[in-house]
């Protein structure tokens, strides 16, 4: 077995027990990285030496007989929207196109005290605002599994860097499912944590009550150990929880006979690609041979997450960008006449057009004789989906469905539609809206080849049973 | 139900959003707001009467720290940042006469 084929849990047993070096491992990611990169196109940033350095460094640790942990020596690749202190963080945008963080986002700071060898920065939309990354401006990604087609969005670099073996895990931010859904179109598992699990603190805000930090990885164990590394209270994030049921990593059983499996038949209905209905239900057939209890149910208002989503977002946005006004970091655009020229022109030539498309919406939602009729009443929508999943989890453990309606879909084929695209996040918008967690596994392919995502969603809090009931699917599958 | 975007409409946006737009990006964007604000107004189809909104989902939010700095003086690493700096300071352009 190739070392980059490895998972990060393998890898780390094997630099722990000394049979392979930090840097061996580095190596094989390097090559893998010469081999595929040209045309994949996971990275926007990639620093060997530096990676190298800190690979040495690991190795002087992990020698010195410090115990650092599964991850320890792991090459791995962090999402242009997190900082890393000394190493460029764009967020894919031309805004942030020269910007270096004089600190490191917390999750960045936790794995490096596990001893992460941080390989780069992934591709992304531009701001997170995106499905497929091909809103970044510094080009786009392409599917490892067939160039063709996007890796989805907006963590699509991260998502193809994992399945391209071009690192051994990946981390990635979900405010609409931008962990799950290009998890789902790559293939590789990616888990959106409960609200408040993982630390915002150093991850550039888009939709602050809906974004999480959170891992992409070849399987579940790696997801578990990931999460487990990077979650915990950080005063430096108001919204951070105390929580102390963090041992996720334990949860790694194979024993699904407790657990109760609610298929929402909103879940299987217009739009979803026949395909992907059909994999994902032999999914809950593999789940229910194994012990579950699984039976169909009722979700309600499913059709009225997107809009709502796209409503509080978008007010979200139009207020975190602000602080992009070319004073302070970043672009400024290099001839005006006043402060306000300065402000609207560096904007305007430093943002793409989604997210412009977005400001644009979160302001006019937000302004004075709109604020009511529409943020106001997205927040109260809000309050009922978050009172339907309630119901939902009030019987049910769990909640399964498809990760995305289809496929992933041809390069190109989104953007001309941006409408469309939205579309494409109905069953994973909800889980932000109400807070809770997300586990996206693969679960089959189409006839293109193309990997199919299966969801499962938990309460808030239960992260371990999505891991427990994923990893025994995982298995049945292997 | 069609919303229809005037032209103050996306002058008042694109102050608000300190956004220059020139002509063909103001005929998109009347369009995009439009096309998104009839889809929005799906939720007008929800009785939300008495439904208290919720702008986030745990009820502990907003933990206040002790206003202490722990992480130094970071004043140069800072600057560097800066599109323009002088004498330690961030350079703007003049805002009055």
């Amino acid at each position: 077995m190739k070392l980059t084929e490895m998972s990060a849990w393998e890898l780390g047993q094997k630099i722990a027990g000394g049979e392979l070096k930090a840097t061996e491992a580095l190596d094989a990611c390097m090559e893998q990285i010469g081999v595929r990169e040209d045309e994949i196109h996971a990275y926007i940033t990639l620093d060997a030496e530096r990676a190298y350095e800190n690979a040495e460094a690991v190795q002087k640790r992990i020698d010195a007989g410090e115990s650092l942990g599964p991850l320890a020596g792991v090459p791995m690749a962090v999402k242009d929207n997190m900082c890393t202190e000394g190493m460029l963080t764009t967020c894919a945008s031309r805004i942030l196109g020269n910007f270096v963080p004089a600190y490191s986002a917390t999750a960045v700071e936790k794995l490096k005290e596990a001893g992460a060898v941080i390989i780069g920065k992934t591709n992304m939309d531009e701001f997170a605002m995106g499905s497929t990354t091909e809103t970044s401006y510094f080009g786009i990604t392409r599917n490892p599994r067939n160039t063709e087609h996007v890796p989805g969005g907006s963590s699509g670099g991260s998502a193809a860097a994992v399945a391209a073996e071009e690192c051994i895990y990946a981390l990635g931010s979900d405010t609409g499912g931008s962990i799950r859904q290009p998890a789902g179109y790559c293939g590789v598992v990616g888990i959106k944590p409960t609200y408040g699990t993982v630390s915002r603190y150093g991850l550039v805000a888009y939709g602050s009550s809906l974004d999480q930090i959170g891992p992409l990885t070849k399987d579940v164990r790696d997801a578990a150990a990931v999460l487990e590394a990077i979650s915990g209270y950080d005063e430096k994030d108001s919204t951070s929880l105390d929580r102390k049921d963090l041992h996720f990593t334990e949860a790694l059983r194979e024993d699904v006979k407790d657990l109760r499996i609610g298929i929402p038949s909103d879940y299987f209905g217009e739009g979803l690609d026949e395909e992907v209905g059909e994999a994902v239900r032999k999914a809950a057939e593999e789940l229910k041979a194994a012990g579950a209890k699984v039976e169909e149910c009722r979700l309600d208002l499913v059709k009225y997450a997107i809009p709502t989503y796209y409503t509080i977002a978008d007010a979200e946005a139009s207020s975190n960008l602000e602080r992009f006004d070319g004073i302070k970091y970043g672009y400024r655009t290099e001839e005006y006449t006043d402060l306000h020229d300065m402000y609207k022109k560096t904007r305007s030539e430093g943002f793409g057009a989604e997210v412009k498309r977005r400001i644009m919406l979160g302001s006019f939602v937000l302004s004075s004789g709109y604020y009511d009729a529409y943020y106001l009443k997205a927040l109260k929508v809000k309050a009922l989906i978050k009172k339907a999943f309630d119901e939902a989890f009030s019987k049910y453990d769990i909640l399964l469905g498809p990760v995305a309606p289809t496929t992933a879909p041809r390069l190109g084929e989104s953007l001309s539609d941006p409408m469309k695209m939205y579309l494409g996040d109905i069953y994973t918008v909800s889980a932000n809206l109400a807070g809770i967690p997300g586990i996206s596994l693969p679960c089959g392919a189409d006839k293109e080849g193309l990997p199919i995502g299966l969801q499962l969603l938990g309460d808030c809090f239960r992260e371990d049973v999505l891991i427990r009931a994923a990893y025994t699917y995982e298995k049945i599958r292997k | 139900m069609a919303n229809v975007i005037s032209d103050e409409t996306i002058e008042y946006v694109g102050i608000l959003s300190k956004l220059k737009l020139d002509e063909e990006e103001k005929e998109q964007a009347r369009k995009d707001l439009a096309e998104m604000l009839d889809y929005i107004d799906q939720l007008g189809e929800l009785d939300t009467a008495g439904v208290e909104p919720m702008s986030h989902v745990h009820p502990e939010v907003n933990r206040f720290r002790e206003d202490v700095v722990t992480n130094g003086d970071m004043r140069e690493r800072i600057l560097e940042n800066a599109p323009e700096e002088k004498d330690g300071a961030f350079v703007v352009p003049r805002t009055f006469e």
